[in-house]
C-alpha cells in the first residue's frame, strides 16, 4: 500500500512537470498519433489490395493490432524511467537512488510516467473499438475481463522486456538498442495473426519471448474465432498470466543486477 | 527481577559502542585497459585485458557518534570509495563495517534510513519542483510521520533560512541556495549520521561560511555525526576536530588537527610587511620561504627562538609596517604527509 502511495506520488509529480510544457506536451501527443495512425492506414491498404491474410478479416487483424497497441502505449509510458536508466549510471545518480530507503525499481520506474504516449493509446483503443463494431461479435462478463486481462498482461510483458534491457545497463552502461528489436519488432509482429508465420517464429513468440501470450490467443478467444493452431480455450483465457510472470521473472533479474552493480560500481 | 541498585556488584551500563566501525576494508576495481586509437578501440572489442586498483586496501577507523570528522586526500585517494562502502552503495571486496550496529550492503533500506548524504556536485532534490514539494516527497520515501516531519522542516526552515526559497522551483536556485537546501533535505528524516562529500565546492566565500555554520549548529545542537570529504582545508579547520588523510587506498593520519600540525613541524611562520626601500631581509634563526612585493615570510623553530624575540630582531634591524605570526597552511602539512609516505 504504502510502495502504491509512493509510486502514485511519484507519478503525480511527473505529470505535473509535463503538464508545464502543455503546448510541447499536445504537439508531441499529436505526432504520436499521426505517427501510429499512418502505420495502421499501411495495414488498411494491404487488405484493400488482398481482401483478406490468410483467411484473417480486416477486423481481426485491426482487433490484435489494438491490443498490442494499447498495451505496449502502456508499457512505454510507465517504463520510461528504465529507458533513461543508462545515462543515471553513467551519472552517478544510481548511487543517490541507493542511499534511498525504498525498492531501486520502484524509485527508478517513479522517474517518469510518460504522458504524450496517450497518442498511440488514442489510436490503438480508437482502432480497437472500430474493429468490435465492424465483426458484430457477442460479449460476455467472462471475454470483457479477459481483453482487460490480455492489455493487462501485455503491458507487464512490455515493461519486462524494457526492464530486461534497462538491466544490462548494469554491465555495459549503454542501453542496448538491440533490445528495440523485441519491443518495437514484437509490436509489429504480434499485430499480425500468429498463424501466418513460420512454426519456429510462433513457438518464440510463445515459448521465448511470450508476446502471442497477450495477444493472438487471448484475442480469439475475446473474439470468438476458432484457433487455426488449435490451442484449447482454457489456455487462451490464462494465456494473459504469462505476461505477468515474464515481468516477475524481469524484475527477478532486475535484482540480480543491482547485486552485481553494489559489488562494481560500475 | 527489579533489586536494588546496591545489590548489584558492578553497576550496569551499556558498553560504550563506537557508532562506526570500519576494519581492513579492501574494495579493487577491475579496469579494462585501452589501447590508444581506433585500432586499439576494436582490439578492446575483441578481447579486453583487465588490471586491478585497489580503490581502498585495508582502511580501519572507529567513530563515536557525535564526531565531527574531516576525510581528505588527493583525487583517487580513496575517499569516494569509502563514504560509498558505508553509505551502502558499494560492497567491499573484504573486511568488516558496522554502523549502528548494521551492515551497510546486507542491510541497505534499514541502513540508509539513519543517514544523510550530501553530494555537492548532485542534488537530491528535483529539477523541476519547487522546494517545498522535494520536501514533501522526502518525507513520503523516508515515512517520516507527518507531526515530526512538520517540526523538524519548520526547524530547519529557520535555522537555514529558506522561507523565500521554498515556492521557487531548484532549477532558478543560485549553487549557495541549492546547497542549503539540500542540506535541508538531507536532514529531513532525523539521521543519526551525516555523509558530506565536497559539500562547499563552487560555492562562493559567503555561502561557504554559512553551510560551515550550519554544520557545526547540526553537529552540536542534535549531536549527529558528520563525515565530510573536501579539497578545502578551511572547510577543515574551521569544523573538523579530527582529520583522517587518506592517500592509495591507506589511512596516513588519524587524529586531531593540532596533533597533525605537531607531527609534521613545530614550525611556525612570521609574515612581515616591510616599508618601501627595504631590502634583503636575513635573520639569524629564520628562513626566508618566500618574498612577493613587500611581502616577506619567515620560517622559524618556536623552541630555538621565540617569536617575540625574532620579532624584536626584525623590527631593529628592518622599518616594517605590519607583522603577524601564523601556522603553516593545513594543504602544506598534508603535502608533506604525502610527500613522506611516498618518498
Amino acid at each position: 500500500m504504502n510502495t502504491l502511495h509512493l509510486y502514485a506520488r511519484f507519478i503525480e509529480i511527473s505529470v505535473r512537470s509535463q503538464m508545464q510544457y502543455r503546448a510541447s506536451f499536445v504537439m508531441l501527443a499529436l505526432g504520436h498519433l499521426a505517427a501510429t495512425g499512418i502505420e495502421f492506414v499501411g495495414i488498411l491498404v494491404l487488405f484493400d489490395r488482398f481482401g483478406s491474410l490468410k483467411g484473417w478479416s480486416l477486423h481481426e487483424v485491426a482487433f490484435m493490432y489494438g491490443v498490442v497497441n494499447i498495451s505496449f502505449a502502456i508499457a512505454d509510458a510507465a517504463t520510461r524511467g528504465f529507458d533513461l536508466f543508462g545515462g543515471m549510471i553513467k551519472s552517478g545518480d544510481f548511487d543517490r537512488v541507493l542511499t534511498r530507503p525504498r525498492s531501486a525499481a520502484l524509485q527508478v520506474a517513479g522517474q517518469e510516467l510518460t504522458l504524450r504516449r496517450v497518442g498511440r493509446l488514442a489510436q490503438g483503443l480508437f482502432v480497437l473499438v472500430w474493429a468490435a463494431f465492424g465483426m458484430d461479435m457477442s460479449w460476455s462478463a467472462a471475454s470483457v475481463c479477459l481483453l482487460m486481462g490480455a492489455i493487462a498482461g501485455g503491458a507487464c510483458l512490455f515493461s519486462g522486456l524494457v526492464i530486461l534491457q534497462a538491466t544490462l545497463a548494469f554491465w555495459t552502461v549503454e542501453t542496448l538498442e538491440i533490445m528495440n528489436t523485441l519491443t518495437y519488432g514484437g509490436v509489429e509482429t504480434t499485430q499480425y495473426p500468429l498463424p501466418i508465420y513460420r512454426p519456429w517464429f510462433r513457438r518464440f513468440f510463445t515459448f521465448g519471448v511470450p508476446l502471442a501470450c497477450v495477444s493472438y490467443f487471448p484475442s480469439v478467444a475475446v473474439m470468438g474465432v476458432p484457433d487455426p493452431l488449435g490451442s484449447p480455450l482454457w489456455f487462451q483465457y490464462v494465456s494473459p498470466l504469462i505476461g505477468v510472470g515474464f515481468l516477475a521473472v524481469a524484475l527477478q533479474f532486475w535484482r540480480f543486477g543491482v547485486r552485481h552493480y553494489l559489488s562494481t560500481g560500475s | 527481577m527489579w533489586l536494588p541498585s546496591f545489590l548489584y556488584p558492578f553497576p550496569i551500563r551499556p558498553m560504550p559502542m563506537p557508532q562506526i566501525v570500519v576494519e581492513n576494508l579492501v574494495k579493487r576495481f577491475r579496469v579494462a585497459e585501452r589501447s590508444p586509437g581506433i585500432w586499439g578501440a576494436l582490439k578492446g572489442v575483441a578481447r579486453r585485458r583487465y588490471h586491478t586498483v585497489d580503490a581502498i586496501d585495508g582502511v580501519s577507523f572507529s567513530i563515536e557518534s557525535g564526531e565531527l570528522v574531516g576525510y581528505v586526500g588527493p583525487n583517487g585517494a580513496g575517499k569516494s570509495t569509502t563514504i560509498k562502502v558505508i553509505a551502502g552503495i558499494l560492497v567491499p571486496d573484504s573486511g568488516r563495517c558496522e554502523i549502528l550496529g548494521r551492515v551497510p550492503w546486507t542491510q541497505r533500506r534499514e541502513h540508509v534510513r539513519d543517514i544523510g548524504v550530501v553530494f555537492g556536485q548532485r542534488t537530491q532534490l528535483w529539477w523541476d519542483l519547487p522546494v517545498i514539494e522535494s520536501f514533501d516527497l522526502l518525507r513520503d520515501i523516508y515515512r517520516v510521520p507527518r507531526s515530526s516531519y512538520a517540526r523538524t522542516r519548520d526547524e530547519l526552515v529557520e535555522v537555514m533560512r529558506l522561507k523565500s526559497l521554498l515556492d521557487t522551483p531548484v532549477r532558478q536556485l543560485s549553487l549557495g541556495q541549492r546547497m542549503r537546501c539540500d542540506l535541508a533535505a538531507a536532514l529531513l528524516h532525523s539521521p543519526a549520521i551525516l555523509f558530506l562529500d565536497e559539500p562547499t565546492i563552487g560555492l562562493d566565500v559567503v555561502s561557504k561560511l554559512a553551510f560551515r555554520d550550519f554544520i557545526r549548529r547540526f553537529n552540536r545542537e542534535r549531536g549527529a555525526t558528520v563525515i565530510l570529504t573536501t579539497h578545502d582545508m578551511d572547510d577543515i579547520e574551521a569544523l573538523c576536530d579530527r582529520v583522517m588523510v587518506i592517500s592509495s587506498g591507506r589511512i596516513l593520519s588519524d587524529g586531531p588537527l593540532d596533533d597533525l600540525r605537531r607531527r609534521i613541524s613545530g614550525e611556525r611562520r612570521l609574515v612581515v610587511d616591510l616599508e618601501e626601500g627595504e631590502g634583503r631581509i636575513e635573520m639569524a634563526g629564520a628562513q626566508v620561504i618566500s618574498r612577493s612585493g613587500q611581502r616577506v615570510q619567515l620560517r622559524f623553530d618556536p623552541d630555538a627562538v621565540s617569536a617575540a624575540e625574532l620579532i624584536r630582531r626584525v623590527t631593529s634591524a628592518h622599518a616594517v609596517r605590519d607583522l603577524f605570526v601564523e601556522n603553516p597552511p593545513i594543504e602544506e602539512i598534508i603535502a608533506q604527509i604525502y610527500q613522506e609516505e611516498h618518498g
